[in-house]
């Protein structure tokens, strides 16, 4: 794992939860939406905080896709969750925010988590990368 | 009083168990994709960007495993209209964690050791007490 590639890690961890909060903040004004009234998520669509949500989740998309191309799922997803510890962090010592000693534990066990999987390997090596892709599994040659 | 308000607790878990269950399949869909077009900065170095975004969006299993993704978005607006944000975002965070470690062993047969299953079950725990 190149830096490059870490700051990639970085920005899909960054771009999803400050995207997510951005995406709350929107539907809160929008308010509740009917069962019956479905199309009123696609005016929800109009709302600024959604929109710059959106764009922040394009953001992380991009840069999902790439880290995806080149580590694993299970290596990607635990890795880029510290973006939730960063958001807590940013919390408590930009806005003042109370963390309680329950959350200070959530943040310890996602950067345990963190650092257990940066420690092991980014990528499954296959033999043959274009047949054991694939969705289903390998059959035997008999 | 509608459904939502008659049966919270119902309604809850299976607008979480919607986006948990669509966003797994999209994760696996699109992260199987991206491994048979290969790495992206190869890509890019000899087709340059344009020809990178053509063979991601020129892969039939990519853009199915974005239409479970968009599913997996907009249950999240209509949970979110409805639950809490403090309980929504963090349920599906979490399951999503541990579903997904579940579905890469078997469907993409990625080498999930215990350090990345100990990684797994550690996240769950750690967004869903961050959520308390």
């Amino acid at each position: 794992m190149t830096f490059r590639r870490w700051l990639v890690l970085g920005v899909v961890a960054v771009t999803a939860p400050f995207g997510d909060t951005l995406l709350s903040i929107g539907m809160t004004r929008v308010g509740p939406v009917s069962l019956h009234h479905l199309s009123t998520l696609i005016y929800a669509l109009k709302t600024p905080q959604i929109l710059f949500g959106i764009a922040l989740l394009i953001c992380f998309f991009s840069s999902y896709l790439a880290s995806l191309s080149w580590a694993d799922l299970t290596f990607v997803l635990p890795a880029s969750s510290i973006g939730n510890v960063i958001v807590a962090l940013l919390a408590r010592f930009w806005k003042h925010e109370h963390i309680s000693p329950t959350r200070w534990l959530g943040i310890l066990l996602i950067t345990a988590a963190v650092g257990f999987v940066a420690r092991g390997p980014s990528y499954t090596e296959v033999p043959h990368p274009h047949e054991s892709t694939e969705l289903e599994p390998e059959v035997e040659p008999r | 009083m509608n459904f939502f308000t008659l049966h919270r607790g119902w309604a809850d878990a299976a607008m979480i168990g919607a986006i948990v269950a669509f966003a797994t399949v999209g994760d696996v869909m699109i992260a199987s994709a991206m491994r048979s077009i290969g790495d992206l900065d190869d890509i890019r170095a000899h087709r340059g960007l344009i020809g990178a975004i053509l063979a991601v969006l020129g892969s039939p299993r990519f853009l199915l495993g974005v239409s479970f993704m968009a599913l997996s978005f907009f249950s999240l607006l209509f949970a979110l209209s409805h639950a809490d944000l403090s309980l929504v975002a963090p349920a599906s965070a979490s399951l999503t964690f541990v579903t997904n470690a579940i579905a890469a062993k078997f469907f993409l047969h990625e080498n999930v050791d215990h350090r990345r299953w100990i990684a797994a079950v550690l996240v769950c725990a750690g967004v869903a007490l961050m959520a308390m």
